[in-house]
């Protein structure tokens, strides 16, 4: 369990960090606060030639609001999101989706950024860009460009990150007045990977549901103001197309049922938050 | 800064517990075999080398890490505290630790230091924690021998003890 050698550059600056990856390609790795990426190295699941350590990089670590995106950079930690004074009203979703990230001491170092480039179909943060249609700002020598995280992410570990990107930061929708937010969670426990997570944001005509877990990547669906039977034969008919994975801890059936009835019980939370 | 080759050691210095320390490091040194191997720092315990049991948590710059995912040369200028910087004299414990031997809260002690680090973290940040946050801090760590129950009662009793002792006036120090 130790990592397989590699070069390291703690980069002074995003270009040098940018040239580095020119150069290396996919022998280079971006590290940040190393949550993900470590446990890969360690199992040599990862392998690079290089690692680029982007934490000296000024200007990476400080959330900042552009109009209605909440901006976070790719040095900032996920601990620092979550104590962002006034997220609840910001974002409830981040509120109430981030305390499941990891544990304490994980969401300590490990980046925002650096969960979305590491792309877990069970994790919080594609999941919560997903469920808000967030933003993902990639960044090369050649040029900068921006995706939609249901474009971004396609999917087990696998993201539209070119050899020479790295993600210089994210972007979440700021909460809109008239929308309700809400999130829900089943893992064996608190703190390990979701079995199923579940993302809802419900406007006065519309309902989005995005779920983790259950597919290869985080996926979202949209609706009508349904509920009753209705709701019910909606989120049936999504458990079934999500295509579920079966693993040692839940059978594609588990998944699909908490689709079903933690997709609802996420979805009338958000209504209740809206009225 | 120049690049640190794989094949080479490269001088990491850093500051563990209070003291100026430099370690020879490749850069695939994960952290805790510096602490342990480099420095002779042995209290920080390998468990399971991906940052699921929380045996190797230390504090880098005052947060906690683990250190089996961390590198060495990540810790190149930090303030790192292992659980030989928690007491506050030699034969002497710190409140936390005392608490933690009133309420047999270790057998085996092989998780302990790095619950003790997390929950010494935690109480600076949060001194009137609820039991359901020192539930979820304590989440982040395996204890295959307490149960738990009697970790969180030593929390509660030590956070409880550090409010008396930053509110008295009393110039003594809080005896346990």
């Amino acid at each position: 369990m130790k990592p397989a050698p590699f070069d390291y550059l703690r980069a002074g600056s995003l270009d040098e960090a940018l040239a580095a990856l020119a150069e290396h390609g996919s022998e280079a790795r971006i590290i940040a606060g190393g949550q993900s990426l470590l446990p890969m190295l360690n199992m040599r699941l990862a392998k690079p030639a290089l690692l680029v350590d982007i934490m000296g990089v000024a200007g990476l670590g400080e959330v900042r609001r552009e109009g209605g995106m909440i901006v976070v950079p790719g040095g900032v930690r996920q601990a620092a999101l979550l104590q962002r004074p006034g997220l609840a009203s910001e974002q409830p979703l981040l509120a109430a989706a981030l305390p499941w990230l990891g544990h304490y001491q994980t969401r300590a170092r490990g980046t925002v950024c650096g969960s979305a480039a590491h792309a877990d179909p069970s994790a919080e943060i594609p999941l919560c860009l997903v469920a808000l249609d967030g933003e993902i700002r990639l960044r090369s020598r050649r040029k900068r460009r921006v995706l939609k995280a249901a474009d971004f992410f396609s999917g087990m570990m696998v993201t539209q990150r070119a050899d020479d990107e790295l993600i210089e930061a994210v972007a979440f929708p700021a909460a809109r007045p008239g929308t309700g937010y809400a999130f829900e969670e089943v893992a064996r426990r608190h703190g390990d990977f979701a079995i199923v997570g579940c993302a809802a944001m419900v406007e006065a005509a519309q309902i989005h549901l995005a779920v983790a877990g259950v597919a290869d990547k985080p996926e979202r669906r949209s609706w009508p103001r349904l509920d009753g039977s209705a709701l019910d034969d909606a989120l049936n008919a999504f458990a079934w197309e999500l295509d579920a994975r079966e693993d040692l801890h839940a059978s594609a059936r588990l998944r699909r049922d908490l689709v079903r009835t933690l997709g609802r019980r996420t979805i009338e939370e958000a209504g209740r938050c809206l009225a | 800064m120049p690049r640190l080759s794989a094949a080479n050691r490269h001088r990491v210095g850093f500051t563990l517990n209070g003291k100026p320390v430099v370690v020879e490091a490749e850069p695939r040194l994960l952290a805790t075999d510096a602490l342990r191997h480099g420095l002779g720092a042995t209290g920080t315990h390998v468990g399971c080398e991906h940052g699921a049991c929380g045996a190797c948590t230390v504090l880098i710059d005052g947060a906690p890490a683990r250190a089996c995912l961390t590198l060495a040369v990540q810790l190149e200028g930090r303030e790192v505290t292992t659980i030989e910087g928690l007491a506050p004299a030699q034969d002497r414990l710190s409140v936390l630790q005392a608490a933690f031997r009133r309420h047999h809260a270790l057998q085996c002690g092989f998780c302990t230091a790095g619950i003790l680090i997390s929950l010494e973290a935690f109480l600076r940040e949060q001194p009137e924690p609820s039991e359901h946050a020192l539930r979820e801090v304590v989440g982040g760590h395996l204890c295959r021998c307490t149960g738990y129950t009697p970790i969180i009662a030593a929390g509660r009793e030590a956070a409880a003890l550090l409010r008396q002792a930053s509110q008295s006036t009393a110039a003594e120090p809080l005896d346990v």
